[in-house]
C-alpha cells in the first residue's frame, strides 16, 4: 500500500491541510447528525452513510473544478458535499422536502447539484458508471479540459457494465478518473465471498487499459495528491484512470446503527479501522505540527454549525404538493 | 412533392438530415461496416466523421449509459441494434437511468436519447431474433416507445424522435425495410409523436394494427371489401403514449374492434387497447373485442414450426367472419399466396437476417 504522508512531518501547507480537514469534518458532522435523528422517522428513506469515509470525498473536492463533473452511487452525501453539492438542498431531499435537490422525487439516493457539476447519485450498483464516461465522451467532443469523476465501491467492479464503461473509456481515451472506494463489502458479503483471493482490484482495471494507482484512503493527504496528480494528467489528454483507495465504513450498510453483532464482521476489525479514523489521524498530524487544538476546535464547531442550518432548512420547508408526483415525466 | 424511396433510404435520409445539427450522433454494433445496418446508417461517417458516427464495443448496457452522460451534456446520440434481442442487455441503463434521470432528480435534466431496435419475422429467425418486446418498453413510464410503417412514417417520425427532448424507442419491422411508398421531398419531414394513422376507414369494423401487421391488415381489408365488409384501419404508431381519442371515435361507430400486434398475446399492447376500450366504450361495443397476436411461445425457428406460427391476413379475415358472423372465404385468400413462402416478405429477402 502506498502512503506519502505517512510520516509525521507535515509535507504540504498548513491552510491546505485545515481545508481538508474542515471539509472531512463537515461530512462527518452531516452523515452523524443524520445517525442521530433518523429514529425521529423523518427522513423516511434508505440512507447509506459514509462514515469513516470522508478523506476521498473531501479531498476531490480540492481537486476539481465547477465544470468538472461526478456521479456516484447509493452511498453518495459525501461525495455530493464533496464536489461542492448545497447540504442544505440535500438534507431537504432526504426529509423529501420540495426544497430538496431532487425536488423530493429521489431521496438519500437520488442526489443532484448540476450548478457544481454534480450530475447525479444512483441507487442500482454500477449504473452511473457508464453515464460519467458518457458524460466525458461530451468533454472530449466538446474540446474542454474538464474531466469527469465516477465514484464507484468495490462491489461495482464485480458488474458487467464497469468492464464495458472502462473499456470504452481507454478506446476513446476519455478524460475520466475512476475513484474506487475499496471498503470490502458489498452489503453483507465481504470481499472474500465475491473475488478470488489474491485478487487486486487496480490491477485487474491495469489488464483494461487504464493507468492505475492504489493505497490508503483514510490518509487524507495522501489521497489529496493521488487525486491531484491524475487529474491533472487526465486534463491532459491522458486518457481515464483508476485510483482504488483502502477505507472502510463504520456504520451498517444501510441506516443509521452499527451492526458489527450480527455477524457478517467483526467489532475488532471495525476497532482496528476505527483506529485510522481519517479525521483523527489529519488532527494528529496537524496538532503535532503546532496548530493548536483551539483551532481545530473551531473547525468542528463551523461544520456542526453547518450541518444544523442544513438541518434546520430541511425542517423548515415546505413538503411538495401531491401533484408534483405527477410532474417532469417528460421534457 | 414527394417521391417513392423505400424505408431503408427513408431512415437513411432522416439520419443524414438529423445530423446537420451538430448535437447528434449515431453509434452502434455495425454502424460503420460494409453492411450500414441494413443501409440505414450508409454515407453517415464519410460525411459527418468518425467522432460523431462510431461503431462500438460489444457493451449494449454500457453505451447505453454512455448515451444518457452524452445527453446530459446536450447530445442527442442515435443508437442502432440489429435486433432488439440484443438492446435486453441494456434494461438497467435503459429503465433505471433513461427513463428516470430527468424524474428522479425533479425535472433537472433532459435525456434525448434515441434507440433503433430491429425486429422480425419469418427466415428462421427463431427465439432470440424476433422478439417484438414494445410492451415491455411501454410499460415503462418515461420513455417514448414508436413504431413506424411507411417510409413517410419511418422518416417523419425518426426525425421527430431524435429532436424530441426524452429517450424514444424507435422499432423497425425488418420486413418493412425494402418496402416503398411516398416521402415527403422536404428533408426535414417530420410527423408528430404520440399520434396514430387512420389508413382505411369504413364502418363495419374497427382493426388497430401495429408495424407490420398493418401490411397484413391492408390484405385483409382488401379481401373484405369484395363482401362488402368495411373497415377503419387505425396504425398505432406510437405504443407509449397511445392515441386513444381515434380508437373511441372508431369503435363507437363500428362497434366492434380487433387489434393486431406483433408480439406475444399476454401482456402485449393490443391487451391494454381492448382494456381501454372495454373501460371506455363498453356500452358502444356489439361484441367482445378481439386481438391477434403470437403465440404465448418462444419463436420456434425451422419453417415448418412457423407456418402456423405468424398470423397473417387470413387470420384477421376468420376474425372478422366470428366477429361479424359472416363467411368470407379464408380459402380463397390462402389461395393467393399458394406457393409463395410464408417466411419471407418477398422476392428481395434471401436471409441471413
Amino acid at each position: 500500500m502506498n502512503s506519502t504522508t505517512s510520516s509525521t512531518t507535515l509535507s504540504h501547507p498548513v491552510e491546505l491541510a485545515l481545508d481538508l480537514l474542515y471539509r472531512m469534518k463537515r461530512i462527518r458532522a452531516v452523515e452523524e447528525m443524520i445517525a442521530e435523528r433518523y429514529s425521529e422517522g423523518k427522513m423516511r428513506c434508505p440512507t447509506h452513510l459514509s462514515t469513516g469515509q470522508e478523506a476521498v470525498p473531501a479531498a476531490i473536492g480540492q481537486v476539481l473544478r465547477n465544470t468538472d463533473q461526478a456521479v456516484s452511487t447509493h452511498r453518495g452525501h459525501a461525495h455530493y458535499m464533496g464536489k461542492g453539492g448545497d447540504i442544505p438542498r440535500m438534507i431537504a431531499e432526504i426529509y423529501g422536502k420540495a426544497t430538496g435537490c431532487s425536488g423530493g422525487k429521489g431521496g438519500s439516493m437520488h442526489l443532484v447539484d448540476p450548478s457544481v457539476g454534480f450530475m447525479g447519485t444512483t441507487a442500482i450498483v454500477g449504473n452511473s458508471i457508464p453515464v460519467g464516461v458518457g458524460l466525458a465522451l461530451g468533454m472530449q467532443l466538446d474540446g474542454e479540459d474538464n474531466i469527469t469523476v465516477i465514484f464507484l465501491g468495490d462491489g461495482a467492479v464485480e458488474e458487467g457494465v464497469f468492464s464495458e464503461a472502462a473499456n470504452f473509456a481507454a478506446v476513446r481515451k476519455l478524460p475520466v478518473l475512476f475513484v474506487c472506494e475499496n471498503n470490502m463489502y458489498s452489503v453483507y458479503s465481504s470481499l472474500r465471498v465475491r473475488q478470488p483471493a489474491g485478487r487486486k482490484i487496480h490491477e485487474m482495471v491495469r489488464a483494461l487499459g487504464l493507468v492505475v494507482e492504489d493505497g490508503d484512503g483514510n490518509d487524507a493527504l495522501f489521497v489529496h495528491d493521488t487525486l491531484k496528480k491524475h487529474v491533472a494528467a487526465i486534463r491532459t489528454g491522458a486518457g481515464p484512470r483508476f485510483l482504488e483507495f483502502s477505507t472502510y465504513r463504520w456504520r451498517e450498510h444501510c441506516g443509521p446503527n452499527y451492526d458489527n453483532d450480527i455477524g457478517y464482521r467483526t467489532e475488532a476489525e471495525f476497532l482496528e479501522w476505527k483506529k485510522r479514523d481519517p479525521i483523527a489521524l489529519l488532527e494528529a498530524k496537524l496538532i503535532g505540527n503546532g496548530v493548536a487544538t483551539t483551532e481545530i476546535e473551531a473547525l468542528e464547531q463551523r461544520a456542526l454549525a453547518e450541518a444544523l442550518a442544513g438541518f434546520q432548512f430541511a425542517e423548515d420547508s415546505e413538503f411538495p404538493k401531491p401533484e408534483e408526483a405527477y410532474q417532469h415525466l417528460f421534457a | 412533392m414527394s417521391r417513392k424511396i423505400s424505408f431503408v433510404n427513408a431512415v437513411n435520409e432522416a439520419l443524414h438530415t438529423a445530423m446537420q445539427n451538430k448535437s447528434v450522433l449515431c453509434f452502434g454494433l455495425g454502424v460503420d461496416d460494409p453492411k450500414r445496418i441494413f443501409g440505414t446508417t450508409a454515407g453517415l461517417q464519410e460525411k459527418f466523421g468518425a467522432d460523431r458516427v462510431f461503431d462500438m464495443p460489444t457493451s449494449e448496457n454500457g453505451m447505453t449509459g454512455v448515451a444518457i452522460g452524452a445527453a446530459l451534456r446536450g447530445y442527442r446520440p442515435v443508437m442502432v441494434h440489429q435486433r432488439l434481442d440484443f438492446f435486453l442487455l441494456a434494461m438497467d441503463q435503459l429503465v433505471n437511468g433513461a427513463a428516470k434521470w430527468r424524474y428522479m432528480f425533479g425535472g433537472q435534466f433532459k435525456v434525448p436519447i434515441t434507440i433503433r431496435l430491429v425486429i422480425g419475422r419469418g427466415w428462421g429467425q427463431g427465439p432470440t431474433h424476433s422478439q417484438s418486446l414494445h410492451a415491455w418498453f411501454a410499460h415503462i413510464p418515461g420513455l417514448k416507445v414508436v413504431m413506424p410503417t411507411t417510409p413517410a412514417e419511418a422518416k417523419g417520425l425518426l426525425l421527430s424522435s431524435i429532436f424530441d427532448d426524452n429517450p424514444v424507442v424507435f422499432i423497425e419491422h425488418r420486413w418493412l425495410h425494402q418496402t416503398e411508398g411516398d416521402v415527403p421531398e422536404s428533408s426535414d419531414f417530420r410527423l408528430p409523436l404520440g399520434k396514430s394513422t387512420l389508413k382505411r376507414t369504413g364502418s363495419d369494423l374497427t382493426i388497430v394494427s401495429i408495424s407490420y401487421m398493418t401490411v397484413e391488415a391492408i390484405h385483409a381489408i382488401e379481401h373484405l371489401s369484395a363482401f362488402g365488409v368495411s373497415c377503419d384501419l387505425i396504425d398505432l404508431n406510437s405504443v407509449n403514449p397511445i392515441e386513444w381519442e381515434p380508437i373511441f371515435e372508431s369503435v363507437r361507430k363500428t362497434g366492434r374492434l380487433l387489434v393486431l400486434d406483433t408480439a406475444s398475446e399476454t401482456g402485449s399492447v393490443a391487451g391494454e387497447v381492448v382494456a381501454r376500450v372495454a373501460m371506455e366504450c363498453f356500452d358502444a361495443l356489439k361484441g367482445a373485442p378481439q386481438r391477434i397476436a403470437l403465440p404465448d411461445f418462444p419463436t420456434p425457428t425451422s419453417p415448418a414450426l412457423t407456418e402456423h406460427f405468424y398470423k397473417r391476413a387470413e387470420h384477421i379475415v376468420e376474425a372478422a367472419e366470428k366477429m361479424l358472423k359472416g363467411n368470407y372465404d379464408v380459402p380463397a385468400l390462402i389461395a393467393k399466396h399458394a406457393g409463395t413462402p410464408h417466411d419471407v416478405p418477398g422476392d428481395w429477402f434471401r436471409g441471413p437476417f
